[in-house]
């Protein structure tokens, strides 16, 4: 079995107030998505969500700047790592994905690279 | 209280042999093992020919430890240990005295059990093996007992024993604690020891009864013996998990009484008298676990903990099976287990209904294992029920007890009912 990061994308400006019911109940939809694949045997890594405040792009000749979200369309909020036998069945563990419930985020499927694949 | 003459010997001897053997082994080492075993059979044999006739002493227990300190010394002075481990001190002229000697104080009773309990559990001995040398030198079940609390011949135990016995004098295990460094991953391994050990009672398919609540309560006795170890600085170890398994199996233990009937069948959960649940056991649960909780640190067993404190709640609420499914969840991410796994599957039920649960529990793919297939079975009653006997047919197949058998027969003669 190989291993693949499961990226989570989201479009930019969607700074939607929240309610703490609305919380909970997303909570327990990435809690139930997460044990499913745990369940399977499949987590590898629970990775981390990615969090907006005090983040800071970067650039050469010490340029910093704050946020990346005036300048991007969407941007990366969290990541976990699967196992998986392909692509494919990576992408079967993506479908149940939260993200995907408001109907604008998505999910990219990334491979990990072992230290010896020269591909 | 009026002491049990006609039990008393078996009943010393659960309580004290494996005391005693600890001791003794604690004070000339762990490859003594067996001659060890040997001088307290025999003080115990001397007991029930010595008691026989001229009745029990005031102090059974003070005659026994007197009686298995004399026997050890004598049989040491004759002994290749003797010249090879006392004699060597005197040599050294390091001890004014020229007997060797053998402390039986509490304090010392309690440490010298504490040792053997990370000796048994070292990691060289295989796991299986390991549950065997505890209920043997630890709490001195007999070969008989162990063989019928643990389904296998006495043939068995008895190459267990003495292959994992064998391992701790080659891999040269020593009766001293391990150190503050060494302690974290000794006292990993003696959890797992013990954990097992209770599950072995827990889940035994042993017709007899009285044995598998033992085997939980010297597993419960041996967890609550660490905590009374104190360090070199006289520190007592903290590790927080060590109080949530305690917590764990006091929760689990409260159902002991209600989860076998008087015939001797399994009862399941669903359907167990809620009364016989032992609210003592509940209530230190709950106090060991506010201690495990205390250091703020998160194991598997407090998850496991947390998980069979819910169960102790009686009556069902979508609040429940929420919180027990949030759980499962949370103890599969930091550990896969199947049953952990098809657990989860049954909350997730309890909470969606059996419908949504049916894809999560046929997407761990355990074909091949008793309780997925019970579980589908349970899943599909009411959904599909050709589906629902398809599946107790194969869990009928791979049930390995009468037991179990009954339980699932019964299942699949009310769907052809219906």
């Amino acid at each position: 079995m190989k291993e693949f990061a499961l990226i989570f994308r989201v479009p930019s400006g969607l700074g939607a107030e929240v309610s703490p019911a609305e919380m909970q109940e997303r909570m327990t939809f990435w809690m139930n998505w997460m044990g499913g694949i745990a369940a399977k045997d499949r987590l590898v890594n629970s990775g981390n969500r990615l969090g907006v405040k005090d983040s800071k792009w970067v650039g050469a000749n010490g340029v910093v700047s704050d946020g990346p979200y005036t300048e991007v369309k969407e941007f990366i909020n969290g990541y976990i790592v699967v196992r998986a036998e392909n692509g494919d069945e990576a992408a079967e563990l993506a479908k149940g994905c939260p993200i995907l419930l408001g109907g604008v985020g998505k999910v990219e499927v990334r491979p990990l690279v072992a230290p010896d694949n020269n591909e | 209280m009026p002491v049990d003459q006609s039990n008393l010997i078996p009943q010393l001897y659960r309580q004290e042999f494996s005391k005693m053997v600890a001791l003794i082994c604690s004070r000339f080492g762990v490859d003594q093992i067996d001659a060890a075993e040997d001088v307290v059979s025999e003080t115990f044999l001397a007991a029930a020919e010595t008691w026989g006739l001229k009745g029990v002493p005031d102090n059974p227990v003070g005659w026994l430890y007197r009686v298995a300190k004399n026997n050890t010394l004598n049989g040491l002075k004759h002994e290749r240990v003797f010249r090879q481990k006392v004699k060597r001190e005197l040599v050294k002229g390091s001890s004014s005295s020229i007997e060797p000697q053998l402390d039986i104080s509490p304090e010392n009773i309690t440490d010298s059990q504490l040792r053997m309990l990370f000796a048994v559990c070292h990691p060289s001995i295989p796991v299986e093996a390991q549950v065997s040398l505890a209920l043997r030198v630890l709490c001195g079940f007999t070969i008989d007992e162990i063989a019928q609390a643990l389904l296998t011949t006495k043939a068995n135990i008895n190459k267990r024993l003495y292959r994992a016995k064998e391992k701790l004098r080659q891999s040269g295990v020593t009766l001293t604690l391990p150190d503050d460094v060494g302690m974290n991953e000794r006292l990993d391994a003696v959890l797992i020891t013990v954990y097992l050990l209770f599950n072995e009672g827990y889940y035994s398919a042993s017709p007899d009864k009285l044995l598998r609540k033992d085997l939980c309560l010297e597993a419960m006795r041996l967890a609550y013996l660490l905590t009374e170890y104190r360090g070199g600085s006289g520190k007592a170890i903290v590790r927080p998990d060590v109080y949530s398994l305690l917590a764990l199996m006091c929760f689990q233990a409260s159902r002991l009484e209600a989860r076998v009937d008087a015939a001797g069948r399994l009862v399941l959960y669903e359907q167990q008298d809620s009364g016989l649940w032992n609210t003592e056991l509940i209530n230190r649960g709950n106090s060991f676990f506010i201690k495990a909780c205390d250091a703020g640190a998160l194991s598997r067993y407090h998850l496991e903990a947390a998980i069979a404190w819910w169960h102790t709640q009686q009556g069902d609420s979508r609040e429940k099976w929420e919180n027990i499914l949030m759980l499962y969840n949370r103890l599969l991410m930091l550990a896969y287990s199947p049953i952990a796994a098809l657990n989860r599957a049954y909350a997730y039920a309890r909470v969606y209904g059996k419908e949504a649960a049916i894809p999560e529990a046929e997407g761990l793919e355990l074909t091949g294992n008793l309780f997925y297939h019970s579980l589908l079975g349970e899943l599909y009653l009411g959904v599909d029920e050709g589906k629902a006997v398809g599946h107790f047919e194969q869990a009928l197949e791979l049930a390995s007890t009468e037991a179990e058998r009954a339980v699932i027969s019964r299942k699949i003669g009310s769907c052809r009912r219906s």
